[in-house]
Protein backbone atom coordinates (compact mmCIF):
# COMPACT_ATOMS: atom_id res chain seq x y z
CA UNK A 1 0.00 0.00 0.00
CA UNK A 2 1.80 3.23 -0.84
CA UNK A 3 1.81 6.25 1.16
CA UNK A 4 -0.12 8.66 -0.81
CA UNK A 5 0.44 11.88 1.04
CA UNK A 6 3.41 13.16 -0.03
CA UNK A 7 5.66 10.51 1.19
CA UNK A 8 7.88 9.69 4.40
CA UNK A 9 7.94 13.84 4.86
CA UNK A 10 4.67 13.94 5.93
CA UNK A 11 5.23 11.05 8.50
CA UNK A 12 8.37 12.81 9.59
CA UNK A 13 6.60 16.44 10.10
CA UNK A 14 3.25 15.07 11.87
CA UNK A 15 5.87 13.02 14.31
CA UNK A 16 8.05 15.76 15.01
CA UNK A 17 5.02 17.89 15.91
CA UNK A 18 3.50 16.09 18.09
CA UNK A 19 6.41 14.97 19.90
CA UNK A 20 7.71 18.76 20.30
CA UNK A 21 4.16 19.21 21.58
CA UNK A 22 4.17 16.42 24.27
CA UNK A 23 8.08 17.92 25.25
CA UNK A 24 6.59 20.96 25.94
CA UNK A 25 3.46 19.49 27.88
CA UNK A 26 5.59 17.89 29.90
CA UNK A 27 8.14 20.48 30.67
CA UNK A 28 6.47 23.13 31.41
CA UNK A 29 9.66 25.63 31.06
CA UNK A 30 10.18 27.88 28.44
CA UNK A 31 14.01 28.96 28.56
CA UNK A 32 16.55 28.51 25.52
CA UNK A 33 18.19 25.24 27.15
CA UNK A 34 15.08 22.90 27.37
CA UNK A 35 13.15 24.45 24.18
CA UNK A 36 16.33 23.25 22.12
CA UNK A 37 17.38 20.24 23.56
CA UNK A 38 14.06 19.49 22.80
CA UNK A 39 14.06 20.40 19.40
CA UNK A 40 17.02 18.10 19.14
CA UNK A 41 15.43 15.02 20.31
CA UNK A 42 12.14 15.49 18.95
CA UNK A 43 14.56 15.43 15.67
CA UNK A 44 16.41 12.16 16.20
CA UNK A 45 13.02 10.24 17.72
CA UNK A 46 11.31 11.40 14.15
CA UNK A 47 13.82 10.28 12.33
CA UNK A 48 14.33 6.78 13.56
CA UNK A 49 11.04 5.58 14.16
CA UNK A 50 8.19 7.79 12.14
CA UNK A 51 6.93 4.82 10.40
CA UNK A 52 5.55 3.39 13.47
CA UNK A 53 3.52 6.51 14.56
CA UNK A 54 2.01 7.56 11.27
CA UNK A 55 0.90 4.46 9.11
CA UNK A 56 0.00 4.93 5.15
CA UNK A 57 -2.48 7.01 4.42
CA UNK A 58 -2.16 9.49 7.43
CA UNK A 59 -4.29 10.04 10.24
CA UNK A 60 -8.28 9.70 9.53
CA UNK A 61 -10.06 12.53 11.19
CA UNK A 62 -13.82 10.78 10.79
CA UNK A 63 -12.87 7.54 13.21
CA UNK A 64 -11.81 9.61 15.89
CA UNK A 65 -14.80 11.58 16.11
CA UNK A 66 -16.65 8.31 16.07
CA UNK A 67 -14.15 6.63 18.49
CA UNK A 68 -15.05 9.58 20.79
CA UNK A 69 -19.02 8.63 20.79
CA UNK A 70 -17.93 4.92 21.49
CA UNK A 71 -15.79 5.50 24.51
CA UNK A 72 -18.30 6.57 27.21
CA UNK A 73 -20.07 3.14 26.55
CA UNK A 74 -17.12 1.22 27.05
CA UNK A 75 -16.46 3.47 30.26
CA UNK A 76 -19.68 1.99 31.51
CA UNK A 77 -18.78 -1.27 30.66
CA UNK A 78 -15.96 -0.95 32.49
CA UNK A 79 -17.60 -0.30 35.64
CA UNK A 80 -19.84 -3.07 35.40
CA UNK A 81 -16.96 -5.34 34.44
CA UNK A 82 -15.49 -4.80 37.67
CA UNK A 83 -18.71 -5.20 39.72
CA UNK A 84 -19.10 -8.17 38.36
CA UNK A 85 -15.69 -9.60 39.02
CA UNK A 86 -16.06 -8.03 42.97
CA UNK A 87 -18.96 -10.11 43.46
CA UNK A 88 -17.22 -13.38 41.98
CA UNK A 89 -14.30 -12.83 44.45
CA UNK A 90 -16.21 -11.80 47.33
CA UNK A 91 -18.87 -14.27 47.15
CA UNK A 92 -18.20 -17.48 49.55
CA UNK A 93 -19.06 -19.96 47.34
CA UNK A 94 -17.05 -18.08 44.37
CA UNK A 95 -19.34 -19.07 41.31
CA UNK A 96 -17.12 -19.07 38.23
CA UNK A 97 -17.02 -22.00 35.47
CA UNK A 98 -14.13 -21.04 33.00
CA UNK A 99 -14.25 -22.07 29.00
CA UNK A 100 -12.83 -21.49 26.45
CA UNK A 101 -14.95 -20.06 23.35
CA UNK A 102 -13.75 -18.85 19.35
CA UNK A 103 -15.89 -16.71 17.00
CA UNK A 104 -15.11 -15.00 13.59
CA UNK A 105 -16.24 -11.29 13.30
CA UNK A 106 -16.20 -9.23 9.78
CA UNK A 107 -13.26 -6.94 10.76
CA UNK A 108 -10.29 -6.46 9.34
CA UNK A 109 -7.74 -3.83 9.67
CA UNK A 110 -5.27 -2.84 12.77
CA UNK A 111 -7.33 -0.35 14.54
CA UNK A 112 -10.45 -2.11 14.19
CA UNK A 113 -9.24 -5.41 15.29
CA UNK A 114 -7.11 -3.60 18.12
CA UNK A 115 -10.20 -2.04 19.69
CA UNK A 116 -11.96 -5.46 19.38
CA UNK A 117 -9.59 -6.94 21.50
CA UNK A 118 -9.09 -4.56 24.26
CA UNK A 119 -12.61 -3.52 24.79
CA UNK A 120 -13.59 -7.75 25.00
CA UNK A 121 -10.47 -7.42 28.08
CA UNK A 122 -12.24 -4.27 29.65
CA UNK A 123 -15.61 -5.86 29.24
CA UNK A 124 -17.18 -8.42 32.04
CA UNK A 125 -16.17 -11.61 32.32
CA UNK A 126 -13.93 -11.97 29.02
CA UNK A 127 -10.40 -11.63 28.01
CA UNK A 128 -8.74 -12.25 24.43
CA UNK A 129 -6.88 -14.90 24.19
CA UNK A 130 -5.35 -15.07 20.46
CA UNK A 131 -6.30 -12.43 17.38
CA UNK A 132 -5.96 -14.15 14.37
CA UNK A 133 -5.73 -11.26 11.79
CA UNK A 134 -6.69 -13.27 8.03
CA UNK A 135 -10.46 -14.28 9.20
CA UNK A 136 -11.08 -12.04 12.08
CA UNK A 137 -11.20 -15.14 14.14
CA UNK A 138 -11.12 -14.54 18.11
CA UNK A 139 -10.20 -16.61 20.99
CA UNK A 140 -11.23 -15.58 23.84
CA UNK A 141 -11.61 -17.18 27.36
CA UNK A 142 -14.76 -16.42 29.71
CA UNK A 143 -15.07 -17.00 33.25
CA UNK A 144 -18.80 -17.88 33.58
CA UNK A 145 -21.66 -18.76 30.88
CA UNK A 146 -23.18 -15.53 31.26
CA UNK A 147 -20.55 -13.37 30.02
CA UNK A 148 -19.66 -15.73 27.05
CA UNK A 149 -23.28 -15.36 26.02
CA UNK A 150 -23.39 -12.16 26.16
CA UNK A 151 -20.80 -12.29 23.49
CA UNK A 152 -21.30 -14.96 21.31
CA UNK A 153 -24.94 -14.78 21.33
CA UNK A 154 -25.89 -11.16 21.21
CA UNK A 155 -23.41 -9.62 19.69
CA UNK A 156 -23.88 -6.08 20.83
CA UNK A 157 -20.16 -5.17 20.76
CA UNK A 158 -19.30 -6.63 17.19
CA UNK A 159 -21.85 -4.22 16.00
CA UNK A 160 -20.66 -1.09 17.95
CA UNK A 161 -17.05 -1.73 16.57
CA UNK A 162 -18.27 -2.18 13.39
CA UNK A 163 -20.11 1.10 13.00
CA UNK A 164 -17.28 2.81 14.14
CA UNK A 165 -14.84 1.50 11.43
CA UNK A 166 -17.30 0.80 9.07
CA UNK A 167 -17.37 -2.51 9.49
CA UNK A 168 -13.56 -2.63 8.14
CA UNK B 1 -5.94 15.89 53.92
CA UNK B 2 -2.50 14.40 54.62
CA UNK B 3 -3.53 11.74 56.61
CA UNK B 4 -5.70 10.41 54.43
CA UNK B 5 -2.58 9.87 51.99
CA UNK B 6 -0.68 8.02 54.63
CA UNK B 7 -3.48 5.96 55.13
CA UNK B 8 -4.16 5.54 51.88
CA UNK B 9 -0.71 4.38 51.08
CA UNK B 10 -0.43 2.16 54.08
CA UNK B 11 -3.19 0.06 52.74
CA UNK B 12 -1.64 0.05 49.27
CA UNK B 13 1.63 -1.17 50.78
CA UNK B 14 -0.30 -4.10 52.50
CA UNK B 15 -1.90 -4.74 49.43
CA UNK B 16 1.71 -5.41 47.92
CA UNK B 17 2.45 -7.97 50.26
CA UNK B 18 -0.50 -9.89 49.35
CA UNK B 19 0.80 -10.16 45.98
CA UNK B 20 4.07 -10.90 46.93
CA UNK B 21 3.04 -13.98 48.79
CA UNK B 22 1.21 -15.18 45.04
CA UNK B 23 5.15 -14.45 43.84
CA UNK B 24 6.76 -17.01 46.12
CA UNK B 25 4.17 -19.52 46.09
CA UNK B 26 2.39 -19.72 42.58
CA UNK B 27 3.73 -22.67 40.84
CA UNK B 28 5.47 -21.99 37.68
CA UNK B 29 6.63 -19.17 35.82
CA UNK B 30 3.03 -17.44 34.98
CA UNK B 31 1.68 -17.28 38.09
CA UNK B 32 5.36 -15.27 39.57
CA UNK B 33 4.96 -12.88 36.13
CA UNK B 34 1.34 -11.76 37.04
CA UNK B 35 2.14 -10.96 40.62
CA UNK B 36 5.45 -8.72 39.51
CA UNK B 37 3.21 -7.06 36.79
CA UNK B 38 0.88 -5.99 39.68
CA UNK B 39 3.51 -5.11 42.78
CA UNK B 40 4.70 -2.72 39.65
CA UNK B 41 1.24 -1.53 38.75
CA UNK B 42 0.93 -0.69 42.46
CA UNK B 43 4.15 1.07 42.83
CA UNK B 44 3.11 3.63 40.29
CA UNK B 45 -0.20 4.36 42.50
CA UNK B 46 2.10 4.90 45.47
CA UNK B 47 4.57 7.24 44.52
CA UNK B 48 2.04 9.46 42.60
CA UNK B 49 0.98 9.53 46.62
CA UNK B 50 4.52 9.89 47.49
CA UNK B 51 4.82 13.06 45.89
CA UNK B 52 1.76 14.92 47.33
CA UNK B 53 2.52 13.56 51.03
CA UNK B 54 6.04 14.92 51.12
CA UNK B 55 5.04 18.26 48.37
CA UNK B 56 7.62 16.87 45.90
CA UNK B 57 6.72 17.81 42.13
CA UNK B 58 9.47 15.37 40.67
CA UNK B 59 8.03 12.23 41.93
CA UNK B 60 4.96 12.44 38.64
CA UNK B 61 7.83 12.14 36.25
CA UNK B 62 9.07 9.01 37.92
CA UNK B 63 5.77 7.15 38.31
CA UNK B 64 5.12 8.00 34.15
CA UNK B 65 8.71 6.45 33.92
CA UNK B 66 7.78 3.60 36.04
CA UNK B 67 4.68 2.70 34.27
CA UNK B 68 6.48 2.78 30.71
CA UNK B 69 8.99 0.13 32.34
CA UNK B 70 6.74 -2.10 33.84
CA UNK B 71 4.33 -2.50 30.50
CA UNK B 72 8.07 -3.34 28.39
CA UNK B 73 8.99 -5.53 30.89
CA UNK B 74 5.91 -7.88 30.97
CA UNK B 75 5.77 -7.48 27.45
CA UNK B 76 8.83 -8.44 26.81
CA UNK B 77 8.37 -11.88 29.38
CA UNK B 78 5.60 -12.72 27.66
CA UNK B 79 7.41 -13.11 24.26
CA UNK B 80 10.51 -14.88 25.66
CA UNK B 81 8.03 -17.05 27.50
CA UNK B 82 6.16 -17.72 24.65
CA UNK B 83 9.19 -18.25 21.98
CA UNK B 84 12.02 -19.20 23.81
CA UNK B 85 13.80 -15.97 22.15
CA UNK B 86 12.78 -12.51 21.74
CA UNK B 87 14.31 -11.64 18.21
CA UNK B 88 13.91 -14.12 16.08
CA UNK B 89 16.53 -13.42 12.75
CA UNK C 1 -14.92 29.24 51.30
CA UNK C 2 -14.53 26.52 54.11
CA UNK C 3 -17.26 25.01 52.89
CA UNK C 4 -15.94 24.88 49.05
CA UNK C 5 -13.09 22.99 50.38
CA UNK C 6 -14.94 20.45 52.57
CA UNK C 7 -16.75 19.74 49.80
CA UNK C 8 -13.77 18.54 47.71
CA UNK C 9 -12.00 17.08 50.50
CA UNK C 10 -15.01 15.03 51.08
CA UNK C 11 -15.32 13.47 47.10
CA UNK C 12 -11.44 13.02 47.22
CA UNK C 13 -11.15 10.31 49.84
CA UNK C 14 -14.69 9.17 47.94
CA UNK C 15 -12.39 8.57 44.99
CA UNK C 16 -9.52 7.20 47.00
CA UNK C 17 -11.86 4.80 49.00
CA UNK C 18 -13.14 3.78 46.11
CA UNK C 19 -10.11 2.88 44.80
CA UNK C 20 -8.75 0.99 47.41
CA UNK C 21 -12.08 -1.57 47.66
CA UNK C 22 -10.96 -2.38 43.94
CA UNK C 23 -7.62 -2.40 44.44
CA UNK C 24 -8.07 -4.94 47.43
CA UNK C 25 -10.48 -7.11 45.23
CA UNK C 26 -8.13 -7.36 42.85
CA UNK C 27 -5.31 -8.98 45.03
CA UNK C 28 -7.55 -11.18 47.40
CA UNK C 29 -9.11 -12.50 43.69
CA UNK C 30 -5.12 -13.24 43.25
CA UNK C 31 -4.89 -15.61 46.32
CA UNK C 32 -8.48 -16.99 46.07
CA UNK C 33 -8.98 -17.90 42.66
CA UNK C 34 -7.69 -21.56 41.40
CA UNK C 35 -6.04 -21.00 38.16
CA UNK C 36 -3.96 -18.88 36.10
CA UNK C 37 -6.31 -17.85 33.79
CA UNK C 38 -9.14 -16.85 36.25
CA UNK C 39 -6.17 -15.26 38.15
CA UNK C 40 -5.73 -12.92 35.55
CA UNK C 41 -9.27 -11.81 35.28
CA UNK C 42 -9.45 -11.28 38.81
CA UNK C 43 -5.79 -8.73 38.38
CA UNK C 44 -6.26 -7.10 34.70
CA UNK C 45 -9.77 -5.52 35.41
CA UNK C 46 -9.93 -4.72 39.14
CA UNK C 47 -6.13 -3.15 39.23
CA UNK C 48 -6.37 -0.82 36.37
CA UNK C 49 -10.18 0.76 37.27
CA UNK C 50 -8.62 0.82 40.98
CA UNK C 51 -5.71 2.61 39.64
CA UNK C 52 -7.07 4.83 37.20
CA UNK C 53 -9.76 6.09 40.25
CA UNK C 54 -6.86 6.85 43.07
CA UNK C 55 -5.11 8.94 40.22
CA UNK C 56 -8.57 10.69 39.19
CA UNK C 57 -9.11 11.76 43.20
CA UNK C 58 -5.57 12.96 43.00
CA UNK C 59 -5.70 14.79 39.56
CA UNK C 60 -9.02 16.21 41.31
CA UNK C 61 -7.27 17.69 44.68
CA UNK C 62 -4.68 18.99 42.74
CA UNK C 63 -7.03 21.44 40.81
CA UNK C 64 -9.36 22.86 43.56
CA UNK C 65 -6.43 22.61 46.08
CA UNK C 66 -3.14 23.25 45.12
CA UNK C 67 -3.04 24.70 41.99
CA UNK C 68 -4.65 27.86 42.07
CA UNK C 69 -2.26 30.97 42.37
CA UNK C 70 1.13 28.71 40.98
CA UNK C 71 3.61 28.91 38.53
CA UNK C 72 3.44 26.92 35.03
CA UNK C 73 5.19 23.92 35.86
CA UNK C 74 2.68 22.79 38.74
CA UNK C 75 -0.18 24.04 36.67
CA UNK C 76 0.39 21.24 34.58
CA UNK C 77 0.79 18.55 36.64
CA UNK C 78 -2.88 17.51 35.92
CA UNK C 79 -1.38 17.38 32.01
CA UNK C 80 0.85 14.85 33.25
CA UNK C 81 -1.90 12.83 35.40
CA UNK C 82 -4.43 12.67 32.38
CA UNK C 83 -1.24 11.10 30.31
CA UNK C 84 -0.93 8.36 32.75
CA UNK C 85 -4.47 7.73 32.97
CA UNK C 86 -4.59 7.16 29.11
CA UNK C 87 -1.96 4.98 29.02
CA UNK C 88 -2.59 2.46 32.35
CA UNK C 89 -6.04 2.25 30.38
CA UNK C 90 -4.13 1.38 27.06
CA UNK C 91 -1.37 -0.62 27.95
CA UNK C 92 -2.81 -2.75 30.99
CA UNK C 93 -5.29 -4.68 29.17
CA UNK C 94 -2.61 -5.42 26.75
CA UNK C 95 0.35 -6.89 29.00
CA UNK C 96 -2.50 -9.23 30.38
CA UNK C 97 -3.19 -10.12 26.82
CA UNK C 98 0.14 -10.51 26.30
CA UNK C 99 0.56 -12.87 29.44
CA UNK C 100 -2.16 -14.56 28.27
CA UNK C 101 -1.68 -15.73 24.93
CA UNK C 102 2.09 -16.56 25.76
CA UNK C 103 0.63 -19.18 28.33
CA UNK C 104 -1.94 -20.53 26.59
CA UNK C 105 -0.01 -21.23 23.78
CA UNK C 106 2.77 -22.70 26.01
CA UNK C 107 0.42 -25.34 26.71
CA UNK C 108 -0.95 -24.56 30.28
CA UNK C 109 -4.44 -26.04 30.89
CA UNK C 110 -7.71 -24.08 31.82
CA UNK C 111 -9.15 -25.63 34.53
CA UNK C 112 -12.71 -26.84 34.83
CA UNK C 113 -15.16 -26.64 37.58
CA UNK C 114 -14.69 -29.49 39.53
CA UNK C 115 -10.62 -29.98 39.16
CA UNK C 116 -8.01 -29.81 42.05
CA UNK C 117 -6.67 -26.58 42.43
CA UNK C 118 -3.41 -25.16 40.99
Amino acid sequence: MTNNKGGKGYGILVTFIVMYLFWILLSGIFDALHLGAGLICSAIVALISHDLFVKDGGLPFDKFWRLLVYIPWELWQIVLANLDVAYRVLHPKMPIDPMVIEFETTLRSDFALVTMANSITLTPGTITIIVEPERGKFWVHAVAKAPADALLVDQEMQNRVAEVYNEL
Amino acid sequence: MLTVFLVTGVLIATTILLALYRAALGPGVFNRTVAVNVIGTKTVVLLVLIGYYFERPLFFDLSLLYALLNFIGTLIFAKYLERGEIWSS
Amino acid sequence: MVELISIIDAIVTLFLALGLFFMFTGAIGLLRFPDFYTRLHATGKCDTLGEVLIIAGLLIYHLFVYSPGAELSVKLVPVKLLFLIAFIFLTNPTGTHALMKAAYTTGVKPWKLGEKRQ
